[in-house]
């Protein structure tokens, strides 16, 4: 393998190994630094700067972020690799963050774990430019992203992003990509109607070859990190959507030929 | 092989059978105490074999017997359900001590009358000095009984009871019967010279053999009458006629070899408890019950002779009445084995002695049986390798999932080689199951003594400290005064040298309380069904099995990993501290206060002893002495600097993160144990080998030992058999694999065991088992042996609540993400525990 490859740098806030809803079978997920939106919801606050931030947790402080190789990371992505081969298809999972924001990194990371024949997956928003998202594009097996709404004006108001470049990009990957799963985060107030997620199934449907998509219900965990960040958490009068009601959605999505999945 | 893989429907049978079990606390009963006694009474003076089979002869003429209502399978050793006998032969102090207690103590409670303490205390004064327990005693070096009574080492279950920890040969019983086994004994006999030097010794144990299995044969049509006579006065027509078939099939086996699957199942439930009957020994292992019963299923099934609901049924009532069994320890080993367990294990699929496969439709049936009957017996097992049906296995991960804690799963690709490097064939070596808890060996050829002793590694590196002195008394040789050790090698040789002083003195204990039982209690029933007892002319106890061994279980492992590697980086590389500062830290507790139940125990003593003195004693006294006991007495100075070195300890690697320095040092560390002691012989001539795994000791004994070098405080838990120690692996289910895997399981061949939490949302779903079966697979290719799963039930979510520190690695299932349940938030907990609680823990 190129030293070049291995010795490319990046930031991550950790590593995750044994999980097994992210992606098919078992998988370790790298968990970037640094995202270019603000979703409110966010679970992984700490994710977002690029910056190296102290967080308090639990009463302990801790450092979050870390300058790494890819061979570093990989060396620690190579543990498992028994548990990828007997799970049938599990791998490594970029997550973030965002790992478009370094995508010379993620492209080196994904390049060097397929060589070495690890599956790979990507968590993304989809939010970059094309040639950017192209770089990464030949070494990924699944790229799960996310189509948070289809209306451009509420997406902003919650992601402080705009939708378009998102979902043009979305036509894209998924005709370039092996495979592309549509993920949509539920969340009440911003787009958990039963019109809203229709909008979004019927958008996914719509794209060549994408058959798949998941529906995550909203959830508070990570929401005393903002409180460890320092920051506001704008979301706490929000509850989980309920168990039927993401059953509801679920047949909403299947209208439109998906198969779908409550969850990852 | 194509195999039924459907659950097969419950009968109502089992439900009601489940429930006239549990109705009442279990109770002791002293009629095989009394007819024991009485037996020996008579045969004073005669040798010791056939002293034994008189005796069992004689108890099994005169048990009372009974059928209790529902029953298909029959044979109960009390008239009570899970009642106990009572086996004065071994030991009975202890039970004498305790006749007031044992009804109201925390573990295993035994009602006991007023009657039966009245008949035992009349019985015990024959059996002062004719006891097991007190000839193991006479035999026992000065040395090791001084090692006992400062904890390093129990050996207290073969010292209190018999052995058992055996799988006989049941299929030559279902085969061709008691009689048969008479008739291959019998033509031995006419084989025998008289004029040979061993004819005295041979001969009289072929008889006993002969008089036990032909007691065996009376006892069994004793309830074909008890049977055909309550048929006569049934009022209900169908349990009229099930009484009449179990008048048939007991005139029939286990004299005869069985005709049908019925006949097999109820000659198979007569050995196992009749061995419960000769002896108290535990762990008497059915093993593979899914290979030897198959042919009779199969059979019956292909003549249409039985439905597979019928053989559901019939398995079903074996799983109950191996529950009917019961057994009543002295207080201190109840707590070490807590929950009544007589570990009955039995073990589905693996494979055959020619290397295929072997799981069938028994091996399933097996899974549901343990589902539908719930209850701790048997303690069910399963066999896996490369070759495993992936089906097989997901419907054992199923009932994994129900929190039940079974089946524990064993590794076919290290069990087997470990086994043929003891000595067995490959052939014998691919049949293997396992005993007891997770102790493998051929069945039907090997006395193991799977269960020789508990030995604590961390007290030896505590000597290594105190150079050999415990509470002010000597009782291990010098190896240096630690503050004056100038390198690494030189501490670590002190403890190797402490390690094998001890062991030596494990083996001499082992080796006392071992001829104690072949002088004292030979048994001749066992023996018909071990090979090759009937062929050597003598009994397992005097080494009549093709396969010795004898196995005590070391533990500690982890702890010993991590604290000689913080002692090694510390002391010796980083030069940050002094091995006497070490000392220091570790006799005051790192300046910690005393874990307050500990200290209330310790109390406790104090109080007992104050009050025992004679002297008046006041709830404020009692309050001082409690804050004394807990309250660490170092300065703020000491505690910071003490707490400062706990720190350095803790920031350091540790066992079960899948870091290669420390998982390497973990696994030389072991062989300061497992290495010594495999060069020891016993007196059935056989060797040593060594386990790793706790039972349930690592608490009581934790309980025993001070503070030790990886930060663990003073009489805390220690890390329990190969797991890492509680809470400190938190890279999550494979990283922990992964250390554990770096081990070496193949010479710890008693057996390894490797705990693992989970939560059942970890389970959820075909995706949830698949990841499940994927994990034990990946262990397994690493080589590790053993595998269990705790479920986690909602309590324990509380305790991690409470005790975050104790459960940083248990893994929780949120809505679409897995997380460390002790990383989420209060609120966020509460959700979870009570999904939990909905799911129905």
């Amino acid at each position: 393998m190129e030293n070049s490859l291995l010795q490319t740098k990046g930031r991550i806030f950790n590593i995750q190994r044994f999980s097994i809803h992210d992606g098919p079978g078992i998988r370790t997920i790298v968990f970037l630094k640094g995202c270019p939106l603000r979703c409110r919801w966010c679970c992984n606050p700490e994710s977002q700067e690029w910056d190296i931030q102290i967080m308090t947790q639990g009463g302990t402080v801790k450092t979050v972020g870390k300058d790494v190789t890819v061979g570093e990371v990989l060396e620690e992505v190579e543990k498992d690799r028994v548990y990828y081969m007997r799970s049938g298809g599990g791998g490594m999972t970029l997550s973030g963050g965002e790992c478009l924001w370094q995508a010379d990194f993620s492209a080196a990371l994904l390049q060097a774990a397929k060589e070495k024949g690890i599956g790979t997956a990507i968590e993304t928003t989809g939010y970059a430019e094309m040639d950017v998202i192209r770089k990464l594009l030949p070494y990924v097996d699944t790229v799960l992203m996310d189509i948070k709404h289809t209306d451009g004006a509420k997406h902003k108001e919650f992601t402080t992003a705009d939708n378009a470049l998102i979902l043009e990009n979305a036509r894209h990957i998924a005709s370039e990509a092996k495979e592309l799963i549509i993920r949509t985060p539920v969340v009440p107030t911003f787009n958990d109607s039963s019109i809203e997620i229709d909008g979004i199934a019927r958008f996914a449907a719509s794209l060549p070859k994408v058959k798949e998509m998941h529906i995550l219900p909203y959830h508070k965990i990570g929401s005393d990190k903002y409180a460890g960040l320092g920051r506001g958490y704008t979301m706490s009068h929000i509850e989980a959507p309920s168990k039927e009601h993401m059953l509801m959605l679920k047949e909403t999505v299947e209208k439109h030929g998906l198969i779908c999945r409550i969850g990852g | 092989m194509k195999f039924y893989t459907e659950p097969i429907a419950k009968s109502p049978r089992i439900d009601k059978l489940k429930a006239a079990l549990y109705e009442k606390m279990p109770q002791i009963e002293a009629d095989r105490a009394v007819l024991i006694t009485e037996s020996y009474k008579k045969t004073e003076g005669e040798p010791m074999i056939t002293r034994r089979a008189k005796a069992f002869c004689h108890i099994l003429e005169n048990l009372p017997i009974v059928i209790r209502d529902d029953e298909l399978i029959v044979g109960s050793a009390t008239k009570a359900p899970r009642g106990c006998q009572v086996f004065p032969e071994f030991s009975f102090e202890w039970l004498e001590a305790e006749f007031d207690t044992v009804e109201t103590r925390v573990a295993d409670p035994f009602y006991i009358s007023e009657e039966t303490k009245k008949t035992l205390s009349e019985v015990y004064k024959y059996w002062k000095g004719k006891t097991t327990s007190e000839l193991a005693t006479s035999y026992m070096s000065d040395e090791a009984k001084l090692a006992m009574e400062h904890n390093i080492f129990t050996p207290g279950n073969y010292f209190y009871n018999g052995v058992g920890h055996v799988t006989v040969d049941y299929p030559k019983v279902l085969a061709k019967g008691y009689r048969g086994i008479i008739d291959e004994v019998k033509a031995e006999l006419a084989g025998l010279s008289q004029g040979d030097a061993d004819y005295a010794k041979r001969s009289h144990f072929l008889r006993a053999v002969i008089t036990s299995c032909e007691a065996v044969v009376k006892y069994a049509r004793r309830y074909a009458s008890l049977a055909k006579e309550m048929s006569k006065t049934c009022q209900c027509v169908y349990r009229r006629k099930e009484l009449e078939d179990i008048a048939d099939v007991c005139s029939n086996v286990p004299e005869y070899g069985a005709k049908s699957f019925r006949e097999a199942c109820q000659s198979f439930w007569f050995v196992q408890m009749l061995l419960q009957i000769e002896s108290s020994g535990h762990s008497i292992s059915p093993g593979r019950f899914d290979q030897y019963m198959y042919p009779y299923y199969k059979n019956d099934l292909d003549k249409g002779s039985i439905t597979r609901e019928d053989a559901q049924e019939l398995m079903d009532c074996i799983w109950v009445k191996l529950n009917d069994l019961n057994k009543c320890r002295d207080s201190a080993s109840a707590e070490g084995f807590a929950g009544y367990s007589l570990f009955q294990n039995l073990i589905a699929g693996g494979q055959d002695k020619y290397g295929r496969d072997a799981t069938n439709d028994l091996s399933f049936m097996s899974v549901t049986a343990t589902e539908h009957v719930f209850l701790p017996q048997p303690s069910f097992s399963v066999r896996v390798w490369n070759g495993s049906p992936h089906e097989f296995l997901i419907r054992a991960a199923e009932l994994t999932r129900t929190g039940i804690g079974f089946p524990a799963y064993y590794n076919d690709e290290v069990i087997i080689p470990a086994l043929q490097n003891r000595g067995l064939t490959l052939e014998e070596a691919r049949d293997y199951n396992i005993i007891g808890c997770v102790e493998p060996q051929k069945a039907a050829k090997t006395d193991g003594w799977h269960d020789a002793a508990f030995f604590n590694m961390c007290r030896p590196l505590e000597m290594v400290f105190s150079n050999g002195m415990d509470n002010g008394v000597r009782i291990s040789p010098e190896t240096g005064d630690v503050e004056k050790m100038s390198t690494y090698e030189e501490f670590e040789n002190a403890y190797r040298k402490q390690m094998e002083y001890f062991i030596s003195l494990l083996v001499n204990a082992d080796n006392a309380i071992d001829l104690a039982h072949a002088e004292r209690c030979p048994l001749p029933y066992l023996s018909s069904m071990v090979d090759d007892c009937i062929n050597k002319g003598k009994s397992v106890q005097e080494g009549g099995a093709v396969y010795n061994f004898t196995g005590p279980q070391g533990f500690g492992i982890a702890n010993i990993a991590d604290g000689i590697y913080a002692v090694k980086k510390l002391v010796f590389e980083e030069k940050k501290y002094t091995l006497g500062f070490f000392k220091e830290a570790l006799a005051a507790n790192f300046g910690k206060d005393m874990d307050s139940q500990m200290a209330a125990k310790l109390t406790q003593q104090v109080v007992k002893a104050i009050v025992e003195s004679g002297k008046e004693i006041t709830a404020e006294d009692i309050k001082t002495v409690y804050n004394t006991v807990r309250e660490n007495k170092a300065s703020d100075e000491q505690k910071q600097r003490y707490g400062q070195l706990l720190d350095d300890i803790n920031s350091l690697q540790k066992f079960g993160n899948d870091e290669e320095e420390v998982d390497k040092f973990a696994r030389e560390m072991a062989y300061t144990y497992t290495k010594p002691l495999e060069t020891y012989k016993n007196p059935r001539g056989g060797s040593y080998q060594a386990g790793l795994y706790p039972v349930s000791a690592n608490v009581p004994l934790g309980a025993q030992t001070g503070a030790t070098p990886d930060g663990r405080l003073a009489y805390t838990p220690i890390a329990d058999g190969v797991s890492p120690a509680a809470g400190r692996d938190v890279k999550g289910p494979t990283a922990a694999a992964n250390s554990v895997s770096a081990l070496d399981h193949y010479i710890a061949s008693n057996g390894t065991l490797f705990n693992m939490k989970f939560h059942p949302s970890a389970l959820e779903g075909r995706s949830g088992l698949e990841s499940f079966v994927a994990l034990i697979r990946g262990y397994f290719d690493k080589k590790g042996s053993h595998m269990q799963f705790n479920v986690v039930s909602r309590e324990t979510l509380r305790d991690a609540q409470k005790n975050p520190e104790k459960y940083k690695s248990l893994v929780v299932r949120v809505a679409g993400y897995s997380a460390l349940f002790t990383t989420l938030s209060k609120g966020l907990q509460e959700d979870i525990i009570n999904r939990t609680e909905q799911q129905g823990f």
